[in-house]
């Protein structure tokens, strides 16, 4: 991921020498960022699967307590962190889009494991989102089937740099005119309505799924089904079978 | 299993003279689904079956037809699966309802019909179980047209407008193109087999 540190434009030797003195000298960006990455409050929510990792992850043997954040919050009003851990079907995108515009800025949305990143293996299913980032902007991408407590963890960490390398004079969410409330989908007859926010995500120019093998996946019309009528075997003779 | 089977439709042409079944697989397919009611109450009931628990109503799509499958287990005797398969036509398929000898058949039948489209007759409150109101047609149908979610249709276009949301020139104009022309923006037919 693509970050900047936030480096301190005090001099190191003279602050140490200064914390001696016991005078503590910071900057207002390092401690505002201190304070918000290391309080990431998750919101408690999980679609599929991937949820029970994220369960692991906060459980005694992986501890995501030891990153500041494992009080998992039961309501978006208090969270700053959206793990969207898990399948999100089209009868669920319109909840998850909600719930988010629901949370206090700053926000931020890790899609976790396959489903969430781009629909996974259910990409090709009538009543699976592809990618949760079609209506929500996301800042971590974690893949895997489900990923592991480690992953997410590391994702989490790849957040507290990106929180790191913010500045509060530059925050988005402190200028006028944020727009930060995205239009919840509806759903309609074939799907949902509308099918992306381009606002957020637009399709890619090659669609490389489609073309993935030399080959068109197979969606849509099936032309086989399988027989079960009883086949009329015909005996075969002994004397080919000896040859065989 | 074909011999536990074949002791079920021996059974049931021995209580129902005349009856039309077939054996394919393990399972009894019903020649005409109007037998289903009085052949499931006879094997709840009788004492040789006691079929009591109905585990799972499915359906299946073989292009030319409809089945219906279900599949019973008896917790008394400790037997089972007995497959019953009942074929429907894919216009207009009906099918008598199980619910009144079996409660647990009410969100099956549910599912089936969300899905499927096949209508159980009798069935107390039939509407789409998974699926929202007002879904248009039955996903699992091997016809279903699936849509393409990449392209913007005129609908979407229209709704987000509506909600102040900037569309990409590009993307509008083949929404129009595609409302002229009377289509819908439908995901990938399926290719002719790789060269070996």
């Amino acid at each position: 991921m693509e970050y900047t540190e936030n480096n301190s434009t005090i001099d190191p030797a003279l602050r140490d020498k200064m914390t001696k003195q016991n005078v503590f000298v910071t900057t207002l960006d390092f401690i505002y960022n201190w304070g918000r990455r290391s309080s990431v409050w998750p919101m408690q929510f999980g679609l599929a699967c991937c949820a029970i990792e994220m369960i692991a992850a906060a459980a005694a043997r992986y501890d995501i307590a030891r990153f500041g954040a494992e009080l998992f919050r039961a309501s978006p009003r208090q969270a700053d962190l959206m793990i969207v851990a898990g399948t999100v079907t089209k009868k669920m995108a319109p909840n998850v889009v909600r719930l988010f515009n629901q949370m206090a800025e700053p926000k931020y949305v890790i899609a976790m494991g396959a489903c969430a990143v781009s629909g996974g293996p259910f990409a090709d299913g009538y009543n699976v989102l592809r990618g949760i980032d079609r209506f929500i902007p996301v800042d971590i991408y974690i893949p895997g089937c489900p990923p592991r407590p480690e992953v997410l963890l590391h994702g989490l960490m790849q957040l507290q740099k990106k929180i790191d390398s913010q500045s509060i004079r530059k925050a988005e969410w402190y200028q006028k005119g944020l727009k930060r409330e995205f239009p919840i989908p509806e759903l309609g007859p074939h799907g949902l309505v509308p099918k992306f926010n381009p606002e957020v995500w637009q399709p890619p120019e090659t669609d490389h799924r489609a073309t993935h093998y030399g080959h068109v996946i197979r969606t849509g019309k099936k032309t086989k089904a399988p027989n079960l009528e009883p086949v009329a075997v015909t005996p075969s003779s002994p004397s080919s079978s000896a040859g065989a | 299993m074909p011999l536990m089977i074949n002791s079920l439709k021996d059974a049931l042409e021995k209580k129902f003279p005349g009856i039309k079944l077939r054996v394919l697989r393990d399972s009894v397919l019903l020649e005409d689904p109007q037998d289903l009611t009085r052949i499931t109450q006879y094997i709840k009931e009788s004492p040789d079956f006691r079929l009591d628990y109905l585990s799972s109503i499915t359906a299946s799509d073989f292009l030319d037809y409809l089945e219906t499958i279900y599949h019973f287990y008896s917790i008394e005797k400790k037997s089972g699966p007995w497959i019953l398969r009942v074929r429907v036509p894919r216009k207009n398929a009906h099918v008598p309802s199980l619910v009144s000898l079996y409660q647990s058949a009410e969100l099956q039948e549910r599912e089936a019909y969300d899905l499927f489209g096949i209508v159980y007759d009798g069935h107390p409150d039939l509407r789409r179980l998974f699926l929202w109101e007002g879904f248009e047609g039955h996903p699992l149908l091997k016809d279903y047209e699936q849509e393409d979610t990449n392209t913007l249709e005129s609908r979407d276009v229209e709704w987000l407008k509506a909600h102040g949301v900037k569309v990409p020139e590009t993307m509008e104009k083949n929404a129009a193109e595609l409302k002229a022309s009377g289509k819908r923006a439908l995901a990938e037919k399926p290719a002719e087999p790789r060269q070996a």
